[in-house]
């Protein structure tokens, strides 16, 4: 364990150290950021009335709008000279936002990743291919320096160029590889095809993050790789991976709990909801210089997993995230996560789980297609395969969500990727009312 | 048996016409195309000089592409010469996927591709008398033209 003292510890020395970390970031937004002094003062609230997290509920909110507001550096608690390092988000939703990182921040960082990669059962002797993308993104820097501060080797390949990262697979010895699971697919099926059998490499560990994916997908990358796979949970406005780790007991991503709270809020009231329940992933920042945030909605859904876990860490697990609470699609009354559509993808023969959906209108009516990936070398020659294949797609997904979808299969490879993600939902609605 | 390269065709425009720059730049002649269309997508099936580099060729560039056995049977350019073949394989109740015919140039003869569900007919057929014909009879033909 990478710091057994801090991830073992007992849960009332934690309260305390989250009581005590709290009642500091609370004086310090308010002394330091204006969004949070208007925000307290709204609501009537001075630092002093929140002695520990049993205050949390008193707190204001913080959402993507207030850092967007704040762009480029309004929300940052330190003068510039402090700042080594800015990321921004990724900025499919619209404007970008900004984050500064202080040296500490930093330095937080990389512990955090580096309690990730050990308890994935990594340490120095580790040779970890990072293919993440480099750059304002948080994921390739941001697991780059929890390899280096674990003090394993760093491969920094970034993103793209899927044949070049295949040879390194190959060549380099690597052990371990970081990326988003999506992919990791995409490198394992190339890998294939240029006849490099995934299962011979000495690679044993995926750590996978930055979308949301589903134990299918789990069980697939373990299958085509021959590793285990693990989820490591992060967003760009808080720090990028490792707020969360899974453990090698595969259930539940480990909160970082020394320098984050984290709440599981009801979505529609945003009060608590008891541990098991699903509710929205909201989070404070409890040791971060650059941009402390408190209580971050992060619209990202999921529930705590009640109970200890077997690894004998004490810091709480969050199940893996099931979709967000904006991007939960409501079509034709119906909520449906993207999620669900991967899932039923990945029991489907023929297609990849590379996945589109387009929604438009047709009058007031809302329309679905879901455009899938056919899988590259499959024997289509005989046109019923592919239409019995795209039948199986549109009678499963459309009985699952209760809605009829279309369904149409695309080349494989051909759904614009950016930065190894796809972009899951199309909407086309808007203004056609 | 003949090498017959089968192309996945997404619905939209130039995806023909890109799958044909893509064999023309690799300098591969066809002999035979035949495009099979759905109301949501397409099949390109090609007979070539290159079926090998044909398959590598657009596998790279990220279509789905299978490498299909087919069976080519020459036949007379008359009328009934078909039909007889045809109701030749019925009576021994084999089942025809598809087929599609071309007249090759030198012999001017009909040459006609099936895709049969039973591919130790074959035999059968050579049995009974007829021609099948193989790559290189086709390579052969191009190059002397």
């Amino acid at each position: 364990m990478y710091q057994e003292q801090l991830e073992c510890m007992d849960r009332c020395s934690l309260d305390e150290l989250q009581s005590q970390r709290l009642r500091a970031v609370v004086k310090n937004v308010y002394e330091k950021v204006d969004t949070y002094r208007n925000k307290f003062d709204e609501l009537g609230i001075r630092p002093d009335d929140i002695r520990g997290i049993k205050d949390l509920g008193k707190l204001p909110f913080t959402v993507k709008d207030d850092l967007r507001k704040a762009y480029p550096y309004k929300m940052f608690a330190v003068p510039m000279k402090d700042i080594v390092r800015v990321h921004c988000s990724s900025g499919t939703t619209g404007q970008i936002s900004v984050v500064g990182y202080t040296e500490n921040d930093v330095e937080m960082w990389a512990e955090c990743v580096a309690r990730a990669l050990s308890a994935a059962g990594l340490d120095d002797r580790d040779i970890v291919h990072i293919a993440y993308g480099y750059g304002l993104f948080t994921g390739g820097l941001g697991a780059h320096y929890g390899v280096e501060k674990l003090g394993a080797a760093a491969v920094p390949v970034s993103g793209g160029n899927t044949n070049r990262q295949v040879q390194i697979l190959r060549d380099f010895g690597v052990t371990a590889i970081a990326c988003t699971p999506s992919y990791a697919l995409l490198v394992g099926e190339t890998a294939k095809e240029q006849g490099v059998d995934p299962r011979e490499l000495p690679l044993r560990v995926g750590i996978f993050g930055a979308e949301p994916w589903s134990e299918s997908m789990r069980n697939k990358l373990e299958n085509l790789f021959g590793i285990k796979a693990l989820d490591i949970y992060g967003l760009s406005e808080i720090m990028g991976p490792g707020i969360g780790y899974e453990c090698l007991e595969q259930n539940g991503l480990h909160i970082n709990e020394d320098n984050f709270i984290i709440e599981i809020l009801d979505t529609e009231t945003l009060k608590p909801v008891p541990d098991g329940e699903y509710g929205e992933v909201v989070l404070t920042t409890l040791t971060k210089e650059g941009i402390p945030l408190i209580r971050y909605r992060t619209r990202d859904v999921s529930r705590i997993i009640p109970g200890d876990c077997a690894c004998g860490r004490t810091f709480r697990r969050l199940a893996r995230i099931t979709g967000r609470s904006d991007d939960m699609l409501i079509i034709r009354g119906v909520n449906v996560y993207p999620s669900q559509i991967e899932d039923i993808l990945l029991s489907i023969e023929n297609v990849a789980p590379h996945y589109q959906i387009i929604l438009d209108k047709k009058g007031s009516m809302d329309t679905v297609e879901v455009r899938v990936e056919l899988e590259p070398g499959i024997d289509f020659d005989e046109i019923k395969t592919i239409q019995e294949t795209s039948r199986k797609v549109r009678a499963r997904i459309s009985s699952a969500l209760a809605i009829s979808i279309d369904v149409k299969i695309v080349q494989p490879k051909s759904l614009a990727r950016s930065q190894g993600k796809i972009q899951r939902v199309v909407d086309l609605r808007c203004g056609k009312e | 048996m003949v090498k017959q390269v089968s192309v996945f065709l997404e619905n939209a425009p130039g995806t023909l016409s890109s799958m044909a720059r893509l064999l023309a730049d690799a300098e591969i002649n066809m002999h035979v195309l035949a495009v099979a269309d759905t109301s949501e997508f397409g099949v390109a099936r090609i007979i070539c000089d290159n079926p090998v580099q044909a398959q590598s060729v657009l596998l790279d560039e990220g279509f789905s592409v299978a490498m299909t056995p087919v069976c080519g049977v020459e036949l007379s350019d008359t009328p009934g010469s078909l039909a007889d073949f045809l109701e030749f394989v019925s009576s021994h109740g084999v089942d025809i996927s598809y087929t599609y015919c071309f007249i090759e140039p030198n012999s001017g003869k009909a040459v006609n591709i099936f895709r049969l569900n039973d591919p130790s007919f074959e035999k059968t057929i050579l049995e009974a008398g007829y021609k099948i014909v193989s790559d290189e009879d086709l390579l052969t033909s191009t190059n002397e033209n």
